[in-house]
């Protein structure tokens, strides 16, 4: 059949009838509270912060604070918060129906399964890019909020202001892209998601010092790549710390580079994700 | 002709070291047929097999003449209640049916008008518009009836349906499966209630330890079963007569008067043998009121076969 010829209409109408049995369960997964803490933890810190530097009189350093975003952005929320948001997330899009004994009713409905992985991963990235991406926004308002309209006008539409924020928040989509393929991978072909959690975790963090190959089979390495402001020397740098050592981007790609490689790379990642959901057997008794 | 049946060719399926079935072979035409068999005696794997839910280990299987690997087309046509008990959480039962039909990519009013239609079917009009998760056992096992006949198939699988049911409930759904069997469908019930299958059913798998031991019409069955005699309840007005002439005869093994005197419960290795002397001893003066086998049932049929305990009456 002809790529033309495929019945696109029903599957746009499959996967929008998935979306709407899915998006409300992927907002509030099984016990996921602490997503949202997760991700509005630094939202709330920056309010802490600007509403210190209020009471001092609103002199804050504009710079600093861009470095101290850029540091929180890199350290916490991409490898941290948007990590194991996805994890909560996306793990559990097919785990969770399994372990609920319900995913056997979306194979008996006639869906193809290649059609069932795309409706669900699009649940979760709908989910997780809501809720990462406000806190993005949240972040960058709660961070900057205490400083004077004038100085704020002049970041935002004479300085980056602007372009950084569109690039943090194109970086936490992408984040939210590649780490939930990831995540729904590994939901699919481990029975126990915490090990591989762990393993995907160290190999993120010690990307930096991976062959120039093997750099390139990761998530954080298009993210750094992406990131519109670099870590502060201090920290990247100079004292030679455990989080220098996770900050290092030897040979960073160019943006267009990054982005395709991370859509080349959750391709792929859901690829073998729909060969494991059509090798897939209903057997709750072992789980 | 093939494009009418449920077909396994030599299939079986192992969990691991586990036997599930072991090289079935059957042919399942339209009607109600049932499968029948203690627990574990491999009735679900059945069904989840001829619905594509497992794999099989070695084999094929053919539904309505597609295979169970291509779900896009088999579920257009089979419809399969499940015996899990559970459901997609925070689902009202019309949410349940509906959202089902939704992901055939039926537009809302086709979709509405199906579940609707479904929800009245099983009788749960009333309840359509409550949680699931507030549901008795027997409203539960109704909204999945629902679910896996909303979209019309030709092929209903129904893995124990009359669990849970109470006697009026259980009463309407038998005559449901009439009804749907009438219409020509395929309906495959799976049993461990003998006494109900039996009257239900057009045709019988009887299944133990994950071997098919019988298939057929039960009647067809008992007659293969050459080892164990024929027993025939016959309600007369002269018994002894009857009984005598009867044990002249040498495929008879036994006839015995009934407690109540009013007949006679005779064992015979030939049955159409017996009926011919029936007939012959009617035109002698013997007013014979009815004739009855008394051992083609299924239960009867199952403790030949299998030699253990039946399952529950």
């Amino acid at each position: 059949m002809s790529f033309s010829r495929l019945p696109w209409a029903l599957w746009r109408a499959q996967i929008l009838a998935l979306l709407r049995l899915e998006v409300k369960k992927s907002f509030w997964t099984r016990r996921g509270a602490w997503i949202y803490l997760l991700a509005f933890a630094p939202a709330v810190l920056y309010a802490a912060h600007s509403f210190i530097e209020l009471k001092n009189g609103g002199r804050g350093d504009l710079g600093e604070d861009t470095h101290i975003f850029a540091t929180v952005f890199q350290f916490f929320f991409l490898r941290l918060a948007i990590f194991f948001g996805c994890v909560g997330i996306f793990v559990n899009l097919f785990r969770g129906e399994v372990l609920d004994k319900s995913l056997h009713y979306y194979f008996l409905a006639p869906l193809r399964r290649e059609v069932l992985v795309v409706g669900k991963f699009l649940s979760g990235l709908l989910a997780a890019s809501v809720i990462f991406c406000s806190s993005t926004l949240l972040q960058f308002i709660a961070l900057y909020c205490y400083f004077s309209s004038n100085t704020i006008q002049n970041y935002l539409f004479h300085g980056h202001g602007l372009q950084h924020l569109a690039a943090y928040l194109g970086v936490t989509l992408l984040a939210c892209v590649g780490y939930g393929s990831v995540f729904l991978a590994a939901g699919l072909l481990f029975r126990n998601p915490l090990i591989v959690t762990v393993i995907i975790l160290l190999w993120e963090a010690v990307n930096g010092f991976l062959p120039a190959l093997l750099q390139k089979v990761s998530v954080i390495f298009y993210l750094k790549s992406l990131c519109p402001v670099a870590i502060p020397e201090s920290i990247s740098s100079e004292r030679g710390n455990i989080l220098s050592l996770i900050a290092v981007n030897p040979t960073p790609a160019t943006p267009a580079t990054a982005i395709l490689g991370l859509l080349v790379l959750c391709a792929a990642v859901l690829a073998l994700s729909t060969r494991q959901v059509r090798r897939l057997q209903i057997d709750y008794g072992r789980e | 002709m093939n494009d009418q049946r449920i077909i396994f060719e030599d299939v079986s399926k192992f969990y691991g070291e586990v036997l599930g079935v072991n090289r079935v072979n059957l042919s399942i035409p339209p009607g109600i047929t049932s499968l029948v068999g203690p627990n574990g005696s491999g009735k679900t794997t059945l069904m989840n097999l001829m619905t594509g839910l497992v794999r099989p280990s070695s084999g094929r299987i053919t539904v309505l003449g597609m295979s169970t690997d291509e779900p896009e087309r088999l579920f257009r046509k089979v419809g399969y209640c499940t015996q899990f008990d559970s459901f997609p959480k925070g689902l009202t039962g019309y949410q349940f049916v509906y959202s089902y039909l939704r992901l055939f990519g039926h537009p809302h009013p086709v979709a509405d008008q199906l579940a609707t239609q479904a929800i009245e079917r099983v009788n749960l009009g009333e309840a359509a518009h409550r949680q699931i998760a507030g549901y008795s056992k027997g409203m539960r096992q109704r909204i999945k009836l629902a679910q896996a006949m909303c979209h019309q198939p030709s092929a209903l699988v129904l893995d124990e349906p009359l669990n849970g049911l109470d006697p009026l409930i259980r009463a309407e759904t038998i005559a449901l499966f009439r009804s749907l069997a009438q219409e020509g469908l395929h309906v495959i019930i799976s049993s461990h209630v003998l006494h109900e299958v039996d009257t239900l059913s057009d045709q019988v798998v009887l299944l133990s330890n994950g071997y098919v031991v019988a298939e057929g019409q039960i009647h067809g069955v008992r007659e293969e079963i050459h080892e164990h005699p024929m027993q025939i309840l016959i309600r007369c007005n002269k018994p002894s007569e009857l009984a005598s002439r009867a044990f002249c005869e040498d495929y008879m093994v036994e006839a015995r008067i009934l407690p109540d005197g009013q007949g006679v419960l005779a064992k015979t290795r030939d049955a159409d043998r017996f009926y011919l002397l029936l007939n012959r001893l009617a035109q002698s003066g013997i007013e014979i009121e009815s004739v009855a086998p008394a051992d083609d049932d299924v239960l009867s049929v199952y403790e030949y076969l299998i030699g253990e305990e039946a399952p529950t009456k």
